[in-house]
């Protein structure tokens, strides 16, 4: 990457980022709420880039690992509206009277907090470790990241009275001893959303122009020849999936706090694909083209299914094959195009 | 445990099995020759079973089942080929993007057949002689009930493996398909048409997809989706039975097959799923080529 195309897009994402901070005056509550929702979704869809793009890892389970952060901090929520000792409605119901023993710890905020970061990222990594440490990837990989969140999302329905069941966990009232419902509430947690947004791109930049970057990009171009090299790629590959991991997990915990939900409908096979074409579209190789992604096709999403309901699958279907077949490095391709050479395909 | 449950599981294992393999047989083919998995094809399972509807309403008599059979396989065949000559092809080389781009088809087939046959789904009416079941009253296997449309599936099944491993080992193209397996480059150098072999394998694995999917309606209901909840196993199968290898994805599909049925003696389905995901795992710690290991000097397949 040539120096002045550096300072370029950095000048580019501060702009970007005012734009974005002055985004509550302008936007109802509404569209700033569902704005706030898009961007958790675009921290996720950054870790996608550093194992896709950069790692040529595809993921087709990412949503476990945002499922994982939502959960633990949605426990965390239904825990702290609680009287000591009880336990939350839905288990009532399931004539459950005492906790799980793994729901027991989310009481305390800290806890919830180290919860939604090391939750995924280790299991992200133990999962990527096992895999890529006998050299299994490619297409093999993906196929086993999405019977990864078949079972998981299965697995959260079948546990009605541990997990809140198809239904998932809602009705949240506190955050951290605050009233999530107060007014000015849902600028401060868009604030904060925002803030995180922006350190994970500028800490994600510096990532990928390191030697950790470049080892990841001559591991996706050529393993092999890596190996040959001297290096070995497998704890490459599984700290990227690890962050990446621990990126969708924060992603999922910032989405249920704005969006008052999480249920296994977020987190099973078709939500997980969906996320890579996010990243497919805006671009697989650049980090402001997967949160442009993230950002547009929810929106696009949200227009779409509202005014044209079935239209939809059949939207986001043909996308999926004209991204792909026409334009592989998304709309970021399109526009870096002119200014330097892309990274080839691996 | 009590013995007759046990057997009962296991019969039910085995036409679990004989479903994910016919699921599977056509994802190994191509995955063997082209190195890409068809995301769409659980939807040839869908469509099959559509046919299979449509035929049956058409001409309900005992034995239309077969021609159900007959136009499950050539549409579903068709439709393949379709995908493999405007799409697959297209994406040579690029065998994640293929994933991706097949899941797209996916989607709109899905979505087509909300729109045709509506969200809820048909049921198909199975023959009389396929209503029926044995039960074993006496001696030690008493209590033992054997469906007649499991024995059914598990007769297909052991036909069409028979019938595919007699096409890969007599015919020429057969030999074609194995030489193109073996060495793709080697083979297109000595005049093999690989572009050719590829839609012919492709079309086939589709149509053995459309036959499973009569089957899948002789079971159940046949909805839009009915095809990813068989078709994410089948991709497990796949993935354990090593490259392109039919004995192969014969055994990994009779092993997963089981392991679901028989671990849901003690677990419920959804603790199964994790099971079986959990096995292939350790699995690939141990033979991670898969059951069988294509023979190689190659470093990158």
């Amino acid at each position: 990457m040539s120096a002045g195309l550096k300072t370029s897009s950095t000048i580019f994402a501060a702009l970007l980022t005012c734009l974005a901070a002055a985004a509550p005056l302008a936007l109802s509550a509404y569209d700033l709420n569902l704005l706030a929702r898009f961007m958790s979704f675009a921290l996720l869809a950054m870790g996608i880039v550093l194992i896709w793009g950069y790692c040529g890892i595809l993921s087709l389970g990412q949503g476990v690992f945002f499922g994982l952060g939502a959960y633990a901090i949605a426990m965390h929520m239904k825990l702290a509206a609680l009287p000591q000792g009880s336990v939350p409605d839905f288990m009532m119901w399931s004539g459950r009277e005492s906790l799980p023993w793994w729901w027991a710890p989310l009481e305390s905020g800290l806890v919830a907090v180290i919860a939604v970061f090391v939750v995924p990222a280790v299991f992200a990594g133990l999962f990527a470790f096992l895999v890529f440490s006998r050299r299994v990837g490619g297409t093999y990989f993906a196929l086993i990241t999405q019977a990864l969140a078949l079972a998981f999302a299965t697995l959260l329905v079948s546990r009605q009275g541990a997990t809140g069941g198809f239904n998932g966990l809602t009705n949240f009232s506190t955050l951290f001893g605050m009233d999530i419902n107060a007014s000015g509430r849902d600028v401060q947690l868009y604030l904060v959303t925002l803030a995180l947004l922006v350190l994970t791109y500028f800490g994600l930049t510096m990532l990928l122009n390191s030697r950790f970057g470049l080892l990841l990009r001559a591991s996706r171009d050529g393993e092999n020849r890596v190996r040959f090299l001297g290096f070995n790629p497998t704890p490459l590959k599984v700290a990227a999936f690890a962050i990446a991991g621990m990126l969708a997990g924060l992603s999922g915990a910032l989405f249920t706090v704005h969006a008052g939900n999480i249920s296994p409908a977020m987190v099973g096979v078709v939500p997980s694909i969906e996320m890579v074409i996010w990243v497919a579209v805006g671009g697989r190789y650049s980090l402001i083209g997967a949160i442009a992604g993230a950002i547009f096709l929810n929106f696009a999403r949200d227009w779409i299914s509202s005014a044209f309901p079935t239209l939809w699958l059949y939207f986001i279907g043909a996308l999926f094959i004209l991204t792909v077949t026409l334009l592989p490095s998304g709309l970021a391709g399109l526009v870096t195009q002119n200014l330097r050479k892309t990274p080839a395909a691996p | 445990m009590d013995f007759a449950l046990f057997v009962n599981q296991l019969f039910n294992g085995l036409s679990v099995a004989s479903l994910y393999l016919l699921a599977a047989l056509g994802l190994s083919l191509s995955f063997g020759l082209m190195r890409v998995i068809n995301m769409a094809h659980g939807e040839m399972l869908m469509l099959g079973g559509y046919l299979a509807f449509l035929t049956l309403q058409i001409v309900p008599s005992p034995i239309s089942i077969f021609a159900a059979m007959v136009f499950a396989f050539l549409g579903a065949a068709f439709v393949g080929a379709l995908i493999q000559s405007t799409l697959v092809r297209r994406l040579t080389d690029r065998p994640l993007d293929t994933l991706l781009a097949t899941w797209g088809v996916s989607l709109i087939l899905q979505q087509l057949a909300r729109d045709v046959f509506g969200p809820i789904g048909v049921e198909v009416r199975a023959p009389d002689w396929l209503n029926q079941s044995i039960q074993i009253t006496s001696g030690f296997l008493s209590g033992v009930t054997i469906p007649s449309a499991r024995l059914f599936i598990l007769l297909v099944t052991a036909a069409v493996l028979a019938a595919l491993a007699l096409v890969i080992a007599k015919t020429r193209l057969g030999l074609l398909t194995r030489a193109t397996n073996q060495d793709r480059m080697m083979a297109a150098a000595s005049g093999i048409p690989v572009k050719r072999i590829d839609l012919i394998v492709f079309c086939l694995g589709s149509g053995i997809a459309g036959l499973a999917g009569v089957i899948l309606a002789l079971l159940g209901p046949v909805t839009p989706s009915v095809g990813q909840s068989y078709i994410v196993p089948a991709f497990l199968v796949v993935v354990m039975g090593g490259l392109g290898s039919i004995f192969g994805t014969t055994v990994s599909a009779l092993i997963l097959g089981l392991i679901s049925a028989l671990s849901q003696i003690f677990v419920d389905v959804s603790a199964a799923q994790m099971l079986i995901l959990v096995f292939v795992i350790l699995f690939l710690q141990v033979r991670p080529q898969g059951v069988v290991a294509p023979q190689s000097r190659t470093l990158d397949f």
